[in-house]
């Protein structure tokens, strides 16, 4: 009894927040005569997570689109419903609301989450909920590889709004004191623990810091395993099947042991609750050397103005490299340097009463003037080829990813059974930093594995 | 006597009960079926499974008895409960109730009281800034800066974090119970030449009995589904604190595996029940 008191309090309050979000977003025609409401929700909020993002919203894009509505003769009142959460909590807060029949009307997901939501019918095509969605004009301006975010068997689920690089970040202080160059760029991972070595000599607290372990979440697989594992040759999925205990898997492994058994990085950093956000803070505190992230970590953290780790000298201060292969050419498609990339979406929830005004509120935030207006302050890869050309020349750093690192990029495999890979990548990355052997971890890895992926057939180890 | 007191008759006294009963059917009863019913699914938050569950027997109960984070949860819960409730809470509560007196007593009252009836979220968040290794009070108190209390001693961590929290209400609830025993038996004891051990094992113990049953009995249910130290930890480092109560929260609702959850659920609910019948049946044996 006591169980189901805690357990259910708990989806109580998550359902509560539910609730919320759909009295807000379905109780149109309190006021304002016959006003349709919208409602639309990121994980964003004014002075925490991705700040510039839900300022954006409330005090450029919403104003605009009721006033660009109201000049068509609707009465749209938009509500914005702000989150600033871990991406997990997020995630799970979205699929109750969705599962109960609740929830915004435009809402943000990852695009990693589009298979598992498309195949428990929580979100549909687009063109199912609003015919004209194909015919967007937007899409021209669209490159396939980011299309193909918001593609789930074949259908488009959702709008994309932008995508990522991953790129090591150094301190060029740090690295000064360590004598090491100011255009650093290693060609191999020994040249990455080589660099470390000599951080730590000059007394660097934390040489490098590539995330681990199962606190920190899909964090540890994206901005760890994944573009390891593409230096080392591997994919999670190719070919129809799932990399077991194969040797790039255990290549990865090894690197962290060495990282983390060598006294390299800090253990314990990637099992506190809180790791992530306190790695961002020690690098802006200049405490640690090399740290790889994607390019949200230069804009939405390190980012003077704005960012939840401020750092006042990030341009001068702050260097970055392209990630190497394991050696020279053993990266996949035998690539010399390797990054992953992926993006989040915008979609329609079902449940919506006003599909065709949700979906214009949806193009609305993705036409040219208001991603201009968007990336006026924090400029971001947008989806747009025609907006980038103009707005990331300012930028030196998202230049540099979208002219160096997008072209040798690669992305997660859309499959609705990847979150539950990546959760086991994950404890697999903890358990050798917690000083189990990398064989015995990979191998552990590819046991859990065959339970996930429905057995050793769906497995190339 | 009479089995009808209140004169009311049987249809009559059944209306009375009946809204009582219908809301335990709908928020209790239903829910536990419900429950049941799902731990023989693989019911799941998200996917194919989530749009079309699959009758799965007792596969669910089998995985969850089987697995290796299941037990080590059972376990860490079990120390949890003896630590923090029976040992924490019963005892500090006990002491504080019987050694303290006047003016101290009730400013003692009030911090531990404070303590009970803050909300949970202010405090882990107290907490975590006491226990911070960085820039934590305690390590800069103790001179040790970098000291990984949640991360090295994650156990004693929540342990001592639910002794702190919890004490006021076993204090109250002794400190209630003493004010009855007789004074007079006390006096006689201390007459008869007993020393302050034996007093209390012979004089206040036999008293306060039923007290300290049905206080252990729902400081124990209270701590076995207290989720709180999940604010505190997440369950980590690796699962080191995972009691069951996170360890269902992160498989049913972070893992999104509904199914699963709601089979180590039920068999949760089942622990609850067998320690449950064991402090009754201890209570009914004194009377």
């Amino acid at each position: 009894m006591g169980l189901r008191k805690r357990s259910l309090s708990a989806v109580a309050v998550l359902a509560a927040s539910g609730l919320a979000l759909a009295a807000c977003g379905q109780s149109g025609g309190s006021g304002g005569g016959d006003a349709i409401e919208l409602t639309i929700t990121q994980n964003a909020i004014s002075g925490g997570k991705n700040a510039a993002a839900a300022d954006h919203l409330t005090k450029w894009l919403i104003p605009e689109f009721e006033k660009a509505m109201k000049a068509k003769g609707k009465n749209v009142k938009v509500k914005f419903v702000p989150n600033g959460v871990d991406d997990e909590q997020y995630k799970t807060k979205l699929a109750l609301d969705l599962k109960s029949g609740k929830g915004a009307d435009v809402i943000d997901i990852d695009g990693i989450w589009a298979g598992e939501f498309a195949e428990a019918g929580y979100i549909k095509p687009l063109a199912e909920l609003v015919p004209e969605a194909d015919s967007w004009d937007g899409w021209a301006q669209i490159p396939e590889a980011v299309q193909g975010l918001a593609t789930f068997n074949g259908k488009k689920y959702a709008l994309p709004i932008g995508t990522d690089g991953r790129v090591l970040y150094f301190n060029k202080t740090l690295f000064a004191k360590a004598g090491l160059p100011a255009d650093w760029q290693p060609t191999s991972w020994q040249e990455i623990l080589d660099a470390g070595g000599k951080l730590k000599a000059a007394g660097v607290p934390v040489p490098i810091q590539i995330n681990a372990g199962t606190a920190m979440g899909e964090a540890t697989t994206m901005q760890g395993v994944l573009p390891l594992l593409a230096g080392a040759g591997g994919e999670v999925y190719s070919g129809g099947k799932w990399s077991g205990a194969s040797q790039p898997i255990k290549d990865v492994l090894a690197f962290y042991q060495k990282i983390y058994g060598g006294g390299l990085g800090d253990p314990k950093l990637q099992q506190e609750a809180k790791g992530r956000d306190k790695s961002f803070a020690q690098f802006a505190e200049g405490k640690i050397g090399i740290l790889l992230e994607g390019d949200y970590f230069w804009r939405g953290v390190l980012n003077p103005q704005d960012g939840v780790a401020k750092m006042a000298d990030r341009d001068q201060v702050v260097g970055y490299a392209k990630i190497p292969a394991m050696e020279p050419g053993k990266g996949i498609r035998g690539q010399d340097f390797v990054s992953m990339s992926g993006g989040a979406l915008r979609t329609l929830n079902p449940n919506t009463k006003h599909p065709k005004e949700a979906f214009e509120l949806l193009a609305f935030t993705l036409s040219p003037e208001a991603l201009k207006q968007e990336t006026k302050g924090n400029v971001r890869i947008t989806p747009r080829t025609d907006v980038n050309k103009e707005i990331l020349t300012g930028d030196p750093l998202l230049q540099f990813i979208s002219e160096e690192v997008l072209p040798l990029t690669a992305y997660r495999p859309p499959l609705a059974v990847y979150p539950q890979v990546s959760v086991a990548l994950q404890e697999a990355t903890a358990a050798v930093v917690g000083g189990t052997p990398p064989e015995q971890a990979a191998a552990d890895y590819a046991k859990k594995l065959e339970g996930l992926v429905g057995g050793a057939a769906n497995i190339a180890s | 006597m009479s089995t009808d007191a209140a004169g009311l008759g049987r249809v009559r006294a059944s209306a009375f009960v009946a809204p009582a009963l219908i809301l335990i059917a709908v928020f209790l009863v239903f829910p536990a079926l419900w429950v049941v019913l799902l731990g023989v699914t693989n019911y799941r938050l998200t996917g194919l499974a989530a749009a079309d569950p699959e009758f799965v027997g007792l596969d669910n109960f089998v995985s969850a008895l089987t697995d290796g984070r299941f037990l080590d949860s059972t376990w860490l819960t079990v120390q949890f409960v003896l630590g923090s409730a029976v040992i924490g809470q019963a005892i500090l509560g006990f002491t504080l109730a019987k050694v303290l007196h006047g003016r101290v007593k009730r400013f003692v009252e009030g911090l531990v009281i404070l303590a009970w009836i803050l909300p949970s979220a202010v405090v882990s968040f107290l907490w975590i800034a006491l226990l911070d290794r960085d820039s934590g009070t305690l390590n800069t108190l103790l001179g040790i800066p970098g000291f990984p209390w949640l991360l090295d001693h994650p156990m004693l961590s929540i342990i001592v974090f639910n002794t702190w929290r919890g004490t006021a209400f076993s204090m109250m609830l002794y400190g209630a119970a003493l004010g009855n025993v007789p004074p007079s038996h006390l006096e006689s004891a201390r007459l008869a030449g007993a020393n302050g051990w034996q007093q209390l094992r012979d004089v206040i113990f036999p008293h306060i009995r039923g007290h300290i049953l049905t206080n252990l009995l729902l400081i124990s249910l209270w701590t076995f589904n207290d989720f709180t130290p999940f604010l505190l930890t997440a369950g980590g480092p690796d699962g080191k604190s995972e009691i069951l109560a996170v360890h269902v929260y992160k498989v049913a609702l972070q893992g999104g595996e509904l199914g699963y959850g709601a089979a180590v659920s039920t068999v949760i609910l089942l622990i609850n029940l067998v320690v449950a019948v064991f402090y009754l049946r201890l209570l009914r044996e004194q009377r």
